[in-house]
């Protein structure tokens, strides 16, 4: 069952520094939507999904989930790191099921069909660390989905992969969340992965670390990346991006007057 | 670690064809460049014809090597020969030999020949009669109960400190001073207040043991917790872990390694401090056998003490080792 997610107003100031990493931060999320964070580092984009996983909490507004106010970590929403963070002393399998072990129960059945899902069911029994990047990930997505999470977070979970196995599991996880019907939110800074799995994509700029933008990607799933609407999208998000958040080319932060103006909207 | 082992084979392949490419480029085609070109190449090959078909051939004739097959030949066998028997048989031969020869210079000097008894024939005389008499048995028990014992306590109190110091730095640094103060003081020097604590002589000497020992578990235990990846905390919390959860599920697998490394140096200080605290008034044990027999002027039977003592420190270490093999998670390179 999917969850909607509302962002009331957000900011986070880290401890021992005055300027705020993430200021007045407003979003909501329908229910089932595959939501892309984009922007350069530094802008708070991770900050704000570890906000939404209850793994920090903003220092003024708050997250609620499905109408529940965000206090601390749940296996309902669920978070995906860059590294798949998998615990070496625990087989293919004991890693899936270990939300599910912390939860008290037992569900073999589910931790086969998730294996499957993913394309593993022949390696439960396998050492994690025989396994590559891309599997190592398909672990920890099956993990991540065992507890039956109404909202999977993704953090840049495919930016140590190489190309070919980042365009799949991409391809995998979009799938895989409409399939179970979970809301997705992707952290990137990867404009193709932005396009290839969000319905909507929201820039980020930082100093401070705000949304000033964003742009809906109206394209068919499973996303054709040969298309030539693929492209237009592709091209139309990097433009957009370019003239909210500069082209990188300055390293001067965005001047004041874009600060408060309303976020732009774009539509592909 | 698992990327390194997934890219090997893929990188060990290029690399040899480039070492080929080079090699041809020399002018020294590689010898299968005949079969693939169709021609022989004429030798220092003539400009871009001897340049390219030796870099292709070698592409093609890679199938061709039967590395795989190699692994289970002498070499190999030869290795593990050396490794398991020839070099520990070595190293025990080189130090009976010193100790043969020492024995020979005691005996052979008139100021000292009384202490004969030390050469290595006596002492394994005397170690044969220990054993056949059973002797040695009633000797080796009661150390074995104190150094158990010692490492039992030092392992019940320094696993959990150690995980919370591990934990909390600030309870890391609260407990930096006193800690190091403690640890660098001579076990054998809390000697006279254990025996006035405690009302056994075992007791005593578990005491000494266990201050000795707990330092190595303590702070081979909290480096461990601070090894432990930081995104292991935060998956767990995110799937739902409560503290218990963590700590049985993430913490002690995570840092078995750690502790039993740990166990293993507590093993060696403890083995040093149970002889001396066994010259304390107990009449059992290793300590006692050896101090009895310098008394009765019986140094065929000290050296054979010294023997035991040895072979039992050998084994327990062994032992240890295998505890760490047990718990250790990181894969075999």
């Amino acid at each position: 069952m999917a969850a909607s997610v509302s962002v009331d107003f957000i900011t986070h100031t880290f401890k021992g520094q005055s300027a705020p990493t993430l200021k007045d931060v407003e979003l909501s999320i329908r229910p089932g939507e595959q939501v892309a964070l984009i922007g350069r580092s530094g802008c708070g984009k991770s900050t704000l999904l570890h906000m939404l996983a209850g793994l920090m909490l903003p220092t003024e507004g708050c997250v609620h989930i499905r109408g529940h106010m965000v206090t601390k970590p749940s296996a309902k929403w669920n978070m995906m790191f860059q590294k798949p963070s998998l615990y070496p002393w625990m087989s293919v399998r004991q890693n899936a099921e270990l939300g599910l072990l912390f939860a008290g129960r037992r569900d073999p059945a589910r931790i086969d069909a998730l294996l499957d899902l993913v394309g593993l069911a022949d390696k439960a029994d396998a050492n994690v660390q025989s396994l590559s990047g891309g599997q190592q990930q398909r672990v920890a997505l099956a993990r991540s989905l065992a507890t039956s999470p109404e909202l999977l977070l993704l953090d840049e979970p495919f930016s140590a992969l190489d190309a070919f196995t980042r365009a799949a599991l991409q391809d995998e996880v979009s799938r895989i969340a409409r399939q179970e019907k979970l809301t997705l939110v992707i952290v990137t800074h990867d404009i193709d992965e932005a396009v290839a799995m969000a319905d909507r994509v929201l820039i980020m700029a930082a100093n401070p670390g705000r949304i000033v933008g964003e742009m809906a990607i109206d394209l068919p799933t499973p996303r054709e990346r040969a298309s030539a609407e693929y492209s237009r999208a592709r091209e139309q998000l990097m433009t957009t991006f370019d003239g909210l958040v500069g082209d990188g080319r300055s390293t001067a932060a965005p001047s004041a007057d874009t600060q408060d103006a309303e976020p732009q909207r774009a539509a592909a | 670690m698992t990327a390194a082992e997934g890219t090997l084979p893929l990188t060990a392949e290029p690399a040899l064809t480039g070492g080929e490419q080079r090699r041809s480029a020399g002018g020294r085609p590689a010898r299968p460049a005949a079969a693939d070109a169709g021609a022989p190449a004429p030798p220092g090959g003539a400009g871009d014809a001897g340049r390219s078909a030796p870099a292709r051939s070698a592409v093609i004739e890679r199938p061709a090597r039967h590395w795989h097959t190699r692994t289970f030949r002498w070499p190999a066998v030869r290795a593990f020969l050396l490794s398991t028997v020839a070099y520990p048989a070595l190293g025990i031969a080189v130090l009976l030999a010193l100790w043969w020869l020492g024995g020979w210079a005691i005996a052979s000097n008139e100021d000292v020949s009384a202490f004969a008894g030390f050469a290595p024939a006596p002492a394994f005389a005397a170690l044969g009669e220990l054993v056949a008499s059973g002797d040695v048995w009633g000797t080796i028990y009661p150390s074995l109960y104190r150094i158990g014992m010692g490492l039992l306590w030092a392992f019940v109190i320094g696993v959990p400190v150690g995980v919370a110091i591990g934990l909390s730095s600030a309870l890391r640094e609260v407990t930096h001073v006193p800690f190091q103060f403690l640890r660098m003081i001579s076990p054998l020097a809390w000697m006279p207040i254990a025996v006035l604590a405690f009302a056994t002589w075992d007791g005593a000497i578990v005491f000494l043991i266990t201050v000795a020992a707990v330092w190595p578990v303590l702070f081979s235990t909290a480096q461990g917790v601070r090894r432990i990846d930081p995104l292991w905390f935060k998956v767990a919390r995110n799937l739902g872990a409560d503290g218990w959860q963590m700590l049985r599920r993430v913490i002690m697998p995570a840092i078995g390694q750690d502790i039993f490394a740990g166990l293993r140096l507590a093993v060696g200080v403890a083995w040093i401090v149970l002889v001396p605290a066994e010259y304390l008034g107990v009449t059992s044990g290793l300590g006692y056998a050896i101090n009895d027999a310098r008394d009765t002027l019986e140094y065929d039977t000290l050296a054979a003490i010294v023997v035991v003592i040895g072979i039992i420190g050998f084994l327990l270490d062994g032992l240890c080792v295998s505890l760490i093999k047990r718990f250790s998670w990181r894969q075999a390179d």
